[in-house]
């Protein structure tokens, strides 16, 4: 399994982006998509990867970590939200400042239907909860609206999803 | 199994443990532990959670990984660490020397009308832990083993699991404030952060 080559660098330029707002941590459930982000983090060591077994942990480690003002970024792919909803609920209640990265599945070019419920479900479901919901479809989309989230979440304790397309990041090979 | 008679009293071992934090903080997890400690004392230093079962460790690691030079006790229930046993394999990696868990069983779901939990089936926290890589585990059953879990809190040289069997009781709610805000504000006040 592969997934897509992609043409351009914004991979590495998202990532200076976290070191320019410096984050912290980048908790994370992998996803073929975050591999490059995942790969550059553990080369460096001003922005430390965090594996969880799950992706509300990020939720959790994400407000810890805001507690000792430290900031996190969770990585995620789509079918992980529904795995975090209740989760969530400790953002609004603590207006904690929250940005995660989606890789998307279940949409564009999907040959697995068993992500499709999940992939259609996901923005509704981060809405139903209180996040704000952004998308990036097209790679110059991802610096300008990782910027903002990080600018908006930071400054003033807003809950910021951006949704990275699967157009975007290349739809899975089988 | 133990005699539910002779196991130790929650908020004797709460009250113990919050005597002796040193310069920890403290989070809690939600139902009676948050109660547990709030009756022990408030302190701007505790975090208390309402909710979010099976973050309580998490926000601990979080926590811990932010502020290494400060040690940071997690006190939860047997029914919310059961929620999130993955993050003591999450824990397990990063390894914090200065987190401890410290979990009240009381083989119970005390919050919801005491329906028995897995500990009370024999699935034994303590051995997950130790599977998980912390560095100190205890199975306490005693004043003696609250001792000498006492002796090394504040953790320094952890992470450190306890597993506290106690009574299955419900002693009277004791209630710290519900508005998460004004918990997290003054939580990072406490540290030298001002609100956004």
């Amino acid at each position: 399994m592969k997934v897509d080559d992609i043409q351009n660098n914004w991979e590495e330029k998202l990532f200076s982006l976290l070191l320019d707002h410096k984050i912290d941590f980048l908790p994370y459930v992998p996803d073929a998509g975050h591999a490059k982000l995942i790969a550059l983090a553990e080369k460096n060591k001003l922005l430390k990867p965090v594996v969880l077994t799950s992706e509300e942990e990020g939720v959790a480690f994400a407000s810890g970590s805001w507690l000792g003002n430290k900031k996190s970024v969770l990585l995620m792919q789509s079918s992980g939200v529904g795995n975090c909803i209740n989760m969530l609920s400790i953002l609004s209640k603590c207006n904690f400042p929250f940005v995660t990265l989606i890789t998307m599945r279940g949409e564009f070019g999907e040959f697995n239907s068993w992500q499709i419920p999940m992939g259609q479900a996901t923005k509704k479901t981060l809405e139903a909860m209180g996040i704000i919901v952004h998308r990036a479809t097209h790679p110059s989309d991802v610096c300008p609206l990782v910027d903002a989230a990080l600018y908006g979440a930071f400054s003033s304790d807003q809950q910021i999803a951006l949704l990275l397309s699967q157009r975007l990041i290349g739809k899975k090979k089988w | 199994m133990v005699d539910d008679n002779t196991l130790l009293e929650r908020r004797n071992v709460v009250k113990k443990i919050v005597d002796h934090r040193g310069n920890a903080k403290i989070i809690t997890g939600l139902g009676s532990p948050t109660y547990d400690v709030f009756d022990a004392g408030d302190s701007h230093s505790n975090f208390y959670l309402w909710g979010g079962m099976g973050g309580t460790a998490m926000i601990g690691l979080g926590l811990a990984m932010s502020i290494p030079d400060t040690p940071i006790i997690v006190i939860t229930g047997d029914g919310e660490q059961l929620m999130g046993l993955g993050s003591l394999a999450s824990i397990g990696v990063q390894k914090p020397n200065n987190l401890a868990i410290v979990v009240l069983d009381n083989g119970h779901f005390g919050e919801t009308g005491m329906q028995k939990s897995h500990t009370s089936y024999g699935i034994n926290l303590c051995k997950i832990a130790e599977a998980s890589k912390f560095e100190f585990f205890f199975d306490v059953v005693s004043n003696n083993d609250l001792e000498n879990l006492i002796e090394i809190l504040p953790p320094v040289k952890g992470p450190i699991f306890a597993n506290i069997r106690i009574k299955s009781q419900n002693p009277p709610r004791k209630l710290p404030i519900l508005d998460g805000v004004e918990l997290k504000n003054r939580f990072r006040k406490n540290l030298g952060v001002e609100p956004l």
